[in-house]
């Protein structure tokens, strides 16, 4: 996107910079440009991402985003509406931890693209099937009230992805017709995609291929043993 | 709830769902009496593990309600406990009939990630897989949708002509239903030998198979009775009930990943036709589908003369480990969209995965759609609709 054009020349020996994996093509920054210029003060951050737009819009104009998508932007069709609790689940150790076979994660809180406010968001996207693009959208939610405004007033097949939202993060949609479980049956206790959710299976039994792990020809067998003795 | 009130029968549902039950036991409504039918969860017609609370009007339906999740593993929890090659082994079997189909958006996510490409000849074989995997999918389609309005004999020729392609993915990979082949970066194995040209005869009987259906069932007055006019979707409900793939083209939309997505595969090197049909109607599901088996097979037959040669793997780290950074990968899928939203934070596996599947969308449209139909018509408009359970509850 820089202007090349000046007088100075690019060094030739150079290795040339490899395209950026990111960048937004023509038809999806004019996309961005358009929601921008009708959501205003409602996008808090943007950023490309693997040539896709994110964008994370304020709580209160949630709503108010997708109805301009599907009104005036052409987005007619709903993907996905998901959560993520960008918490770092507990260590084996601490409380709601205890798994010991699962890819270590880093222990500090970081949020992906566009950025959180805080440990919940909910996020989804839409696309058009006639101008063939897409937008994933994100929204903060507050960690005491949990509520965001709900989608099928706007999209009807927010519905199942709502209630789906809710069972598993307890996520509130406000103006939704009737949150209830979707999976999960009736009565059942907890959010399962929290990060503090434990795996129960894990915990109540160690991954059999911890224990049963033998050492490469030429590691040193320490690590096996101790797997092992897990286990007994 | 069912224990406070006499005479309902014992629905575990929620209070919410058994308004309307409470409204016809109280006589409040109508005066000839609803009557609530219990299809599934084990019912032939419901291709698995869906249970549908319907409210009839003598045959009419006034609501359907779908219950799922009686199938549901939490593979997105799942993930969160793997490393990224362990979770290819999971996402195969979310839809079990086109299971290699599954694994390519996932494993495209991770190499976006890392910045790795895999070589041509491994984009190659992968999009012959998925074209593999959608016509093995289909002909059980078009053999099985006969079988829900009674003919018996398509049945056959569906399972028969999906044992050709299930022998070939076999061949090539081992598994015939969960290969697990792709590695990322590339492919486990290369192609196996004589295998091209094994490729090229089935595919043959793949496009001799397809005319047989035409006759047979599309063709059939019976079939046509049952289907036409029954089921039809709008194409801007359709799309905001996020319906897709083959069901959202049969409504006339004329969009395909394949083509209109970002590029992925060897599909921007090769011709292909999308087809579309403007009915909407379970006829039009059933049409499209035909047509697309057919592409798929000259696809492939394309694909394997252009077929390049050289390395099926591109160099990787013994330990994958993926930058920090998160990506949403979306193919085209035999069902439809098929999506993964992956969050990493570095580490052997990732930290969170939005699995966004087709049929999960495409049956969500099911309480809108069988309002007013009659109870043997829902049969044919859920096998019409095509969706895999595993595929629904993940």
């Amino acid at each position: 996107m820089t202007d090349v054009s000046g007088t100075e020349a690019p060094p030739t020996d150079a290795p040339e910079a490899p395209p950026d994996p990111h960048a937004l093509d023509a038809r999806h920054a004019d996309l961005l440009g358009r929601f921008r210029d009708e959501l205003g003060a409602g996008v808090l951050d943007a950023v490309p991402v693997f040539g896709s737009p994110v964008v994370r819009v304020a709580n209160e104009s949630w709503r108010t985003a997708a109805e301009v998508l599907r009104g005036r932007l052409d987005c007619d069709f709903l993907s996905f509406v998901a959560g993520i609790d960008w918490m770092p689940a507990p260590k084996e150790g601490e409380e709601g931890g205890g798994d010991t076979s699962s890819p270590v994660q880093p222990s500090e809180t970081t949020y992906g693209a566009a950025g959180s406010a805080g440990r919940f968001q909910v996020f989804g996207r839409v696309q058009s099937t006639s101008r063939h693009w897409g937008i994933i959208l994100k929204v903060d939610v507050d960690e005491a009230a949990m509520l965001v405004p709900s989608w099928v007033p706007v999209y009807p097949g927010a519905d199942w992805h709502e209630r789906e939202t809710w069972e598993m993060y307890g996520i509130v949609f406000e103006g939704h017709p009737a949150l209830r479980h979707l999976y999960l049956p009736v009565g059942f206790e907890g959010h399962p995609l929290r990060k503090d959710f434990p795996l129960l299976s894990r915990v109540v039994k160690p991954w059999p291929g911890l224990v049963d792990v033998e050492p490469m020809p030429g590691e040193a067998p320490e690590a096996a043993v101790t797997a092992g003795e897990e286990g007994s | 709830m069912s224990t406070t009130t006499p005479n309902l029968p014992d629905f575990d549902l929620e209070p919410g769902a058994l308004r309307h039950l409470a409204a016809a036991q109280m006589g409040v409504e109508l005066d000839t009496g609803d009557m609530i039918l219990n299809l599934g969860p084990q019912h032939p017609a419901t291709h698995g593990t869906l249970r549908l609370v319907v409210r009839l009007d003598g045959e009419r339906v006034i609501s359907a309600d779908p219950v799922i999740g009686y199938m549901h593993r939490g593979y997105e929890k799942l993930t969160e406990f793997r490393t990224y090659p362990q979770i290819t082994t999971l996402i195969n079997r979310i839809d079990w009939l086109s299971s290699f189909a599954n694994e390519v958006p996932f494993i495209d996510a991770a190499e976006q990630l890392m910045g790795i490409e895999a070589p041509p000849r491994a984009r190659y074989i992968r999009t012959i897989l998925t074209e593999l995997s959608r016509i093995a999918t289909f002909v059980l389609f078009l053999g099985e949708m006969g079988l829900q309005v009674g003919a018996l004999t398509p049945a056959f020729y569906g399972f028969r002509d999906r044992e050709h392609v299930l022998n070939l993915i076999e061949a090539v990979t081992g598994g015939r239903f969960h290969p697990n082949f792709n590695r990322i970066g590339g492919l486990k194995d290369d192609l196996p030998w004589g295998w091209v040209n094994e490729t090229r005869t089935v595919m043959g009987k793949i496009l001799d198979a397809c005319d047989t259906f035409e006759d047979l069932v599309a063709g059939n007055e019976i079939f046509e009775a049952r289907t036409r006019s029954i089921g039809i979707i709008p194409p801007e409900i359709g799309a905001a009930y996020g319906v897709s793939g083959s069901n959202l083209r049969a409504s006339g939309v004329d969009w395909d990943l394949r083509r209109d997505g970002k590029p992925y595969l060897a599909y921007p090197d090769i011709d292909f036709k999308v087809w579309t049909h403007t009915d909407g109607d379970s006829f039009a599901r059933y049409w499209v589908r035909l047509q697309e088996t057919r592409e798929s097979a000259r696809m492939v037959l394309q694909l394997l003369d252009q077929l390049p040669a050289g390395p099926i793997k591109a160099k990787v780290p013994r330990i994958i480990k993926v930058p920090e950074g998160e990506v949403w990968t979306e193919t085209e899928n035999p069902l439809g969209q098929m999506g993964y939203y992956v969050v990493s934070k570095g580490a052997t596996g990732p930290f969170r995965v939005k699995i966004r599947s087709a049929s999960f969308s495409n049956v969500s449209i099911l309480p809108w759609l069988l309002r007013g139909l009659f109870v043997p018509d829902v049969v044919t408009v859920l096998a019409s609709l095509y969706f895999i359970l595993g595929d629904i509850d993940r």
